[in-house]
């Protein structure tokens, strides 16, 4: 069997990966990834509880062959010092849209109603939009924006998965 | 002690051993050269950077210590990417450093400016752009020692013009402190127990031996292991020289261009312990249909290299020398008589196949390899080229010197021996170097005939002139129904232009006249280059057709 090329029993992995915040280091990790052709479907990245280390979520598709080479490559990067894969834990995973919709008078009402269902704040009112915050898991957010698609979606952004695993230690070591 | 920049760079480099770099000057790097003649340190100005990255890479390999090229920015660092990403493929360890814009102009396309850190960050280890001078000794400091340690490799610094000029007060980094960083050497002591229980319980064991062992300077500890257990030892092209190859053990290399009995003794094993290897394509093939029968045990000092081409059964992850170290011992005595019998008589019907260039008056690349071989009694430090002139310096030169052969293996880059081969003079001036190389990779770095008479290097160069790109006309042959498009080459009178350089020039036409060509190199102090016109279409045997499993090669044509 070829390893690399084990494109069966692909899954959805998400990777928590700590690492010394120097400059050049994001991009380091990204083009790893574009380099040896894995697959990411989204990566965030910001501060961590200790100053110096930022902290990663990759979500990639990846068979357990391919996970495996791509932690061990992502260990192999310097300034990158702890990789978890976090995909069988228990995790609170979140992610934070923003949707600018059309709205006019007539359909404004309805809209408020959809957003209060799912527990969405409108952040910002216009003449003919309005601008809806969502936090919550990716599928959560799907459907607000399916729900809200026949109005009109002008503009949309969205930040992709942050995961952290419930109690017990963090995966830097922390307790 | 307050110091410039470009003081501190000569002085860390001190500090790290190195005598000799490699390098090419220029508008960003003046102030650091202005500074070298303060530093006992020998600059060795090459024609090409990409040459000096080459002769730094040359230099590592031959020493075993870290190489160091210099350029300048833009057209200067770019220069050097082929020899970086060369070293970096091959495990050597190189520094490099460029000169850069000063900081303020970084980012506004300024004269000769090239984001080189970025275009070099996939073809290195690690690199660093520093653009102050306090932040210098310590981005040396861990330069080299990620560069020499773990799995070793290429590491770039680049350095703005300001941050070479600025002063700062100098204060030697005593440790190194890289979190992420802390490579393997020990492998897990219950993984080497397994392993010397599937060892001694094989029937059919070979010892698959790459570069690794070389890096580790395991050769004893191979040959011991070898020796004790009785398992015949295949080696990739660069674990070549990892072992005498004269030792009854050694089958020499396997793979697309190995000996059939070599590639007969893999697939039909029943173990394979692979050392300091990456299980690269060209040595196994297909991965699928590599060494069917066999467990495989993988010892790597890089966990990613690890199950990354071919399934293995038992890593071991850890230095080649250490492991073996801990492996020897638990080995027992063992016979294999059987198996090693089978693999001679495969080896003799070899010997059978590779007699039929030996008749016959053309003058054949086989023979010039196997001659210079007998000359220098499998002694010299060989650097071969790519194509088909290293694969018959692999298959006809007995490597009898620990490390004695270099070679670009994962790379294949054409123009590699010439430039490498003034590295490993300079780093081994007691020992006799010869150049393999062909018609098309000598005329990709042929101005590097300049540093070599300019450094009075006694650099010998067997040119093997077929006059085409001879290792894709071959495929065209074969492959390609023989559709030679892009590959005959003109050349120049090589020995003309060789005089020409001020080094000596020999014409060889005739097989008559090899072993006195041969013997007149030989008593020249001083470089010399000899064209030897070898039958054009002279063809690599055996080889595997790619994709196949390595013992369906096409076999030599038999005698007669």
């Amino acid at each position: 069997m070829t390893l690399a090329k084990d494109y069966k029993n692909h899954s959805r992995r998400t990777l928590v990966v700590l690492m010394e915040d120097k400059p050049g280091v994001l991009s380091n990790v990204s083009n790893m990834f574009r380099r040896r052709n894995y697959n990411i479907e989204s990566l965030t990245v910001g501060h961590s509880e200790t100053l110096g280390i930022s902290r990663m979520t990759v979500v990639v598709h990846a068979s357990d062959t391919v996970l495996e080479q791509v932690i061990k490559q992502l260990y192999k990067l310097i300034h990158v010092t702890k990789v978890t894969d976090i995909t069988d834990d228990d995790a609170v995973i979140r992610e934070l849209a923003l949707i600018r919709v059309h709205a006019i008078s007539t359909s404004r009402a309805e809209i408020k109603q959809l957003v209060d269902i799912f527990r969405a704040q409108i952040i910002d009112v216009a003449h003919d939009s309005m601008t809806i915050e969502i936090t919550g898991t990716e599928d959560k957010v799907d459907s607000l924006v399916e729900i809200l698609r026949p109005f009109g979606i002008k503009e949309l952004t969205r930040t992709g998965r942050v995961a952290m695993v419930r109690g017990g230690l963090a995966v830097g070591g922390r307790g | 002690m307050k110091m410039n920049g470009a003081q501190i760079i000569w002085e860390c480099l001190v500090r790290e051993g190195v005598d000799i770099v490699f390098g090419i000057t220029g508008g960003k790097v003046i102030p650091l050269y202005h500074e070298l003649p303060g530093f006992p340190i020998h600059h060795i100005t090459m024609r090409h950077e990409q040459a000096a990255a080459h002769a730094a890479d040359g230099y590592a390999r031959a020493t075993g210590k870290v190489g160091v090229c210099v350029a300048t920015s833009g057209p200067g660092a770019t220069n050097l990417v082929t020899g970086l990403a060369n070293a970096q493929m091959d495990s050597s360890p190189i520094v490099a450093i460029t000169g850069q814009v000063a900081s303020g102009d970084l980012g506004t396309d300024a004269f000769q400016e090239v984001d080189i850190t970025g275009i070099t960050m996939p073809i290195t280890k690690h690199n660093y752009l520093i653009t102050s001078v306090e932040d210098l000794a310590q981005a040396i400091r861990e330069a080299f020692h990620i560069a020499r340690t773990g799995h070793p490799g290429a590491v770039l610094l680049d350095v703005t013009v300001d941050a070479q000029m600025g002063q700062c007060e100098f204060v030697y980094p005593e440790t190194v402190n890289l979190p992420g960083y802390k490579p393997h050497t020990r492998g897990n002591i219950r993984q080497v127990a397994q392993a010397a229980e599937m060892i001694n319980r094989a029937k059919r064991p070979v010892l698959m031996v790459g570069r690794g062992v070389i890096v580790a300077r395991g050769q004893d500890e191979l040959v011991e292991l070898a020796e004790k257990a009785q398992i015949p030892v295949a080696t990739t092209l660069l674990g070549k020289s990892a072992i005498p190859e004269s030792h009854p053990l050694s089958l020499g290399m396997g793979g697309m261009h190995g000996e059939a009995y070599a590639n007969l003794a893999v697939q039909q094993a029943d173990l394979i312990i692979g050392i300091g290897t990456r299980f690269d394509d060209r040595f196994t093939s297909a991965a699928h249909t590599f060494a069917p029968q066999a467990k495989i045990i993988h010892i790597d000092i890089d966990p990613a290299e690890i199950a990354k081409r071919v399934r293995v059964d038992l890593p071991i992850v850890g230095d080649a020398l250490n492991v073996l170290r801990e492996l020897v011992p638990l080995v027992q005595e063992a016979q294999h008589a059987e198996w090693i019998e089978l693999i001679e008589r495969w080896r003799a019907d070899s010997r059978e196949h590779s007699r039929y260039w030996e008749d016959g008056d053309i003058l054949v690349p086989q023979y010039v390899v196997r001659s210079i071989c007998e000359l220098t009694k499998g002694d010299a430090l060989m650097v071969s080229d790519v194509g088909q002139n290293q694969m018959w310096e692999a298959q006809y030169y007995i490597h009898n010197r620990f490390g004695g052969l270099i070679s670009s293996g994962g790379l294949g880059t054409m123009g590699f021996a010439l430039p490498a081969a003034i590295g490993v003079q300079m780093g081994r001036p007691e020992c006799a170097v010869w150049v393999v190389v062909g018609d098309g990779g000598l005329q990709m770095t042929i101005q590097e005939l300049a540093t070599i008479v300019q450094e009075r290097l006694p650099i010998r160069i067997a040119l093997l002139n077929n006059g085409y790109l001879g290792m894709v006309r071959q495929w065209q042959e074969f492959f390609f129904e023989g559709n030679y498009c892009g590959t005959p080459i003109l050349g120049p009178d090589f020995a003309k232009v060789a005089e020409a350089y001020g080094m000596t020039g020999i014409t060889v036409c005739d097989k008559a006249q090899v072993g006195e060509a041969l013997e007149r190199a030989n008593q020249i102090d001083g470089p010399v280059l000899i064209d030897f016109r070898i039958e054009q279409e002279h063809n690599v045997f055996p080889m595997v057709p790619a994709g196949r499993p390595i013992d369906e090669m096409i076999r030599r044509p038999k005698q007669g």
